[in-house]
């Protein structure tokens, strides 16, 4: 009955491998300002940079765990175990036959890059914490458009990186920026300069590789005035058995009438706390849209934020989360209008599986005074099994009488009638429950780029294997 | 009996934090009761914003120094109670309090008695009906943020209603209660204790009103209102505090197999009222409906907090309250919709709608889910917006001016919630409460 599940090939094992770390630069296990020191005596960065990371780490000490209404699973990370800095010792490479061939051969029991690369504008892909390879095709480079590291951002861009760094995402915006903010390494800086439409989306790989090691890259992205931009990122990693840490900021900001749209499928192993701050900011009559997808980690903790700052900015957030055996996936998202006639939407469709829980959280801000903001948000949840858990934690603030804001959301499972319907025309029962599964994302989904709808239909299958019967 | 009223004239001067006094008396037990819980009170965290339980609420109203015992009724002050505690035609039974004192009673018909209707004060209750009392006072722990303030009203209560319909009985007239408070930073604890056996029948009305239009008061009251098999409570509360106090109410609803309790909260009065309803369904085929309206001005603040928990399978709950938000007033919705493990075949629904009058006005929504069991079918929506222009030009071409044309269209909107309860007179009765709010308070 099992191999008759697995209508496509995919291997389950994909992120399992890894390959013996040789990491030249370690700070070794811990988090104090001599690290903080460490990694900036590595990475040479200027003062300003030294100080806002050693704010980041009083900051980050400072601050509890916000459990008050988090999930308690937080206290499983011991933050004493965790290496803070690692590096290939390699700079980031230019041509993929550079790229160390170890980590050459890890990208490629992946799928990347070599298959997807004629899809693809350029390619970040980043090994622990520094990039090894980076490429933009050429068409791209001419049209002006940056898209490099952020430690290389920073060094050769650094009038147009520190003009916004650390702006949309305050170091105390909350503990896990903060702790970022002291630490990180990595990610993209990404500049695209006026009127330029990017027409492929650029994409970046992260993986995790060390053994309790945490990830904290950084990544920014700049769209100027009238500039369009893609940009994806996938997550897998390989297994282990202690807690791995991932906490990114990403900072997004649109010139007038800009727009960015952002894409994530992260599929972390399920022994990784995925504690993500992201956040946009929308000039006038420009427009962040988030798609956010989470199939992995164990707690997943991400609300991808839109901060529409001019008029008529828009701000979207798609969201999809599976949540598995032993996985908490705790996303959502947040819109806050500081300006007239700016309007937001919130779709999110959530599964949970077996023991799995899928919590959305979202908050929705119209201040005083502002004039027609609207707001909409559906939440939808699927419960596939009796043990399995969702939760709604909606706020919605409104003053004034210009705006309109709705929310709705419902929780329901697959129809039995759906199945039996199915299950007589020949599909097993399983197979039954992943179309009706599929199908309740569908129109979500349809809205990604098409090589990650093919992947997400796939890893939604994947998860569903087992789930029944 | 002099040595007594001495007593209580020393606790009348007294400060409420000053714990509770010695002279009332209640059995040995109650007693114990009450100092554990006033450790429990005095024990327990002040709320802060950070609490979830207490998010977008002015916690600054929390402050409880200020308010006392309250002062005796003079006769005067007597007799315009009982003239002013005009409420329904026709009732089947009432209670007047005024601050904590019981001042009149006027008991239901010799026919219900004799089929076993218990209508009495709590302090009587307590030692007539010791098991009834024990069994069901406060025996739900306060889930919604209030346990400090729950713990509060048990360490002070010294008076309430105490209603038992028995098995079979239909009281088909409403029951009526009156909560008083009078002087300058008096306090109340109104407590009612609604005990209903299978099948039985009642409804209940509670009016919450100030001798005092100005000055300041406080109000902390708890009701235990239990649906037994397959009977039928519905509980209304008509809060009209005046427009200083500070009010916490704290309602827990059991509703037991095949019963249903609806329950209708009209916040007019105050200057911050926090209301927390609690039901929980414990038996298959149990039916609850929350009902609220909130008509809010000036800077009043009204903070409700719900929980709709099904415990047991095949229940279903229905949630609407609505707001209407005038001036520099704000509302705070929080409600969860909570389906425990095993609780199969919910039927949960939750609404709330905001409608805004005013650019000063908030409404803060936070409706909640939380699905621990599958086969169920779980929605909510919240909804903020302001009149319709439409609507409004509409009346308009009839010739109806735009202040009257207004005060319609709000009207109608709240009128959806007043309309679910099936009983007119008391529709009428909340309708006019909600018109004297619009019509007095244009100064």
């Amino acid at each position: 009955m099992k191999t008759e599940t697995s209508a496509v090939d995919i291997d389950r094992n994909k992120g399992d491998f890894f390959y013996p770390e040789a990491h030249v630069r370690d700070a070794g296990a811990g988090l104090s300002e001599r690290t903080v020191h460490y990694i900036s005596d590595v990475k040479e960065d200027p003062d300003w940079l030294r100080e806002f990371r050693l704010r980041g780490l009083k900051t980050f000490l400072a601050k509890p765990l916000p459990t008050h209404w988090a999930s308690k699973d937080l206290e499983a990370i011991d933050f004493d175990k965790i290496r803070y800095y690692l590096s290939p010792g390699t700079e980031a490479k230019r041509s993929w036959d550079e790229v160390p061939d170890d980590i050459k051969r890890t990208f490629e029991r992946l799928g990347i890059p070599e298959q997807e690369r004629k899809f693809l504008a350029g390619v970040e892909a980043q090994f622990d914490s520094e990039a090894v390879y980076s490429n933009i095709k050429k068409a791209v480079g001419e049209q002006g458009v940056i898209f490099v590291g952020s430690t290389e951002g920073l060094k050769n861009y650094p009038e147009i990186f520190r003009k916004w760094f650390g702006k949309v995402i305050p170091i105390a915006d909350n503990k896990f920026s903060a702790l970022n903010s002291a630490v990180f390494s990595g990610g993209s800086f990404i500049y695209v300069p006026p009127g330029v439409k990017v027409k492929h989306p650029l994409q970046a790989y992260f993986r995790i590789n060390a053994e309790n090691f945490g990830q904290f890259e950084r990544t920014l992205i700049i769209a100027d005035e009238g500039s369009e931009v893609t940009y994806m990122e996938g997550c897998t990693a390989p297994k282990f058995n202690t807690p791995t840490l991932h906490s990114a900021v990403v900072e997004l900001v649109a010139l007038k009438g800009a727009k960015i749209q952002y894409i994530t499928v992260q599929n972390w192993a399920s022994n990784v706390f995925n504690l993500v701050t992201k956040r946009g900011l929308a000039h006038e009559n420009a427009e962040v849209k988030w798609i956010d997808c989470n199939i992995g980690s164990r707690l997943t903790m991400k609300y991808p934020g839109v901060i529409m700052k001019g008029r008529k900015a828009r701000g979207e957030v798609l969201s999809i989360a599976l949540a598995n055996d032993g996985q908490h996936q705790d996303t959502g998202a947040k819109m806050i209008h500081a300006a007239d006639e700016t309007t937001s939407n919130i779709i999110s469709k959530s599964i949970s599986i077996g023991k799995g829980r899928a919590t959305y959280r979202g908050l929705v801000h119209v201040p005083k005074h502002l004039k027609n903001c609207k707001n909409n948000t559906e939440c939808d949840a699927l419960l596939i099994n009796a043990t399995s858990r969702t939760d709604t934690y909606p706020a919605i603030t409104v003053r004034g009488t210009g705006n309109a804001v709705q929310h709705e959301a419902s929780v329901s499972q697959v129809s039995s009638e759906q199945i039996f319907y199915m299950q007589q025309r020949g599909l097993t029962e399983a197979q039954a429950m992943s179309l009706s599964v599929n199908g309740f994302v569908n129109d979500l989904v349809r809205q990604f780029p098409m090589e990650y709808s093919v992947e997400l239909k796939r890893l939604i299958e994947l998860e569903m294997e087992g789930s029944v019967g | 009996m002099t040595k007594n009223e001495t007593a209580t004239i020393e606790n009348q001067a007294a400060p409420i934090l000053s714990g509770p006094g010695e002279s009332r008396e209640f059995p040995d037990w109650f007693r114990d009761q009450q100092r554990a819980a006033w450790k429990q009170f005095e024990s327990l965290p002040t709320p802060t914003r950070k609490d979830q339980a207490w998010r977008f609420t002015n916690v600054n109203f929390l402050d409880l120094s200020l308010f006392n015992y309250g002062g005796k009724l003079t006769e005067q002050e007597r007799a315009t109670i009982l003239e002013q505690s005009r409420g329904l035609e026709e009732v089947a039974g009432r209670m007047i309090f005024a601050g904590d004192e019981l001042i009149e009673r006027d008991v239901i018909s010799d026919q219900l008695k004799k089929r076993g209707v218990i209508f009495q004060s709590l302090e009587r209750a307590m030692v007539e009906h010791a098991d009834l009392f024990r069994t069901y006072f406060m025996s739900q722990p306060a889930r919604l943020g209030s346990a400090k303030f729950a713990a509060l009203h048990q360490a002070l209560v010294s008076s309430g209603t105490f209603l038992y319909v028995p098995r079979g009985v239909e009281i088909e007239l409403p029951i009526e209660i009156f909560h008083w408070l009078n002087g300058k930073n008096a306090s109340a604890f109104p407590h009612l204790l609604l005990v209903t056996d299978e099948l039985a029948k009642v409804t209940v009305i509670e009016h919450f009103r100030s001798v005092n239009e100005h000055v300041p008061g406080f109000a902390c009251g708890v009701n235990d209102l239990v649906s037994g098999p397959g009977a039928k409570v519905t509980y209304v509360c008509a809060q009209n505090w005046a427009d200083k106090v500070i009010a916490l109410q704290m309602n827990s609803t059991t509703v037991d197999h095949d019963a249903s309790a609806m329950s209708l909260n009209l916040h007019l009065g105050s200057r911050y009222s926090r209301f927390e309803s609690l039901s929980r369904l414990i038996g298959e085929g149990g039916r609850s409906d929350l009902l609220a309206v909130a008509v809010a001005k000036h800077d009043q603040e009204f903070d409700a907090r719900t929980l709709q928990d099904h415990v047991s399978p095949h229940t279903a709950s229905d949630l609407l309250y609505k707001n209407a938000l005038d001036d520099r007033a704000r509302t705070i919705f929080g409600g969860l919709i909570r389906v425990e493990p095993h609780a199969h075949f919910t039927d949960a629904y939750q609404k709330v709608r905001n409608l805004l009058l005013s650019d000063d006005a908030e409404a803060n929504s936070m409706p909640g889910l939380e699905i621990l069991a599958d086969n169920v079918r779980c929605t909510h929506g919240a909804t903020s917006g302001q009149i319709n222009e439409d609507e409004l030009f509409y009346l308009r071409t009839r010739g109806i001016p735009v202040p009257v044309a207004q005060r319609l269209i709000v009207t109608g909107f709240l009128d959806e919630v007043v309309q679910r309860l099936d009983h007119p007179a008391i529709s009428e009765r909340l309708r006019q409460l909600i018109e004297e709010k619009f019509a007095n308070n244009r100064d």
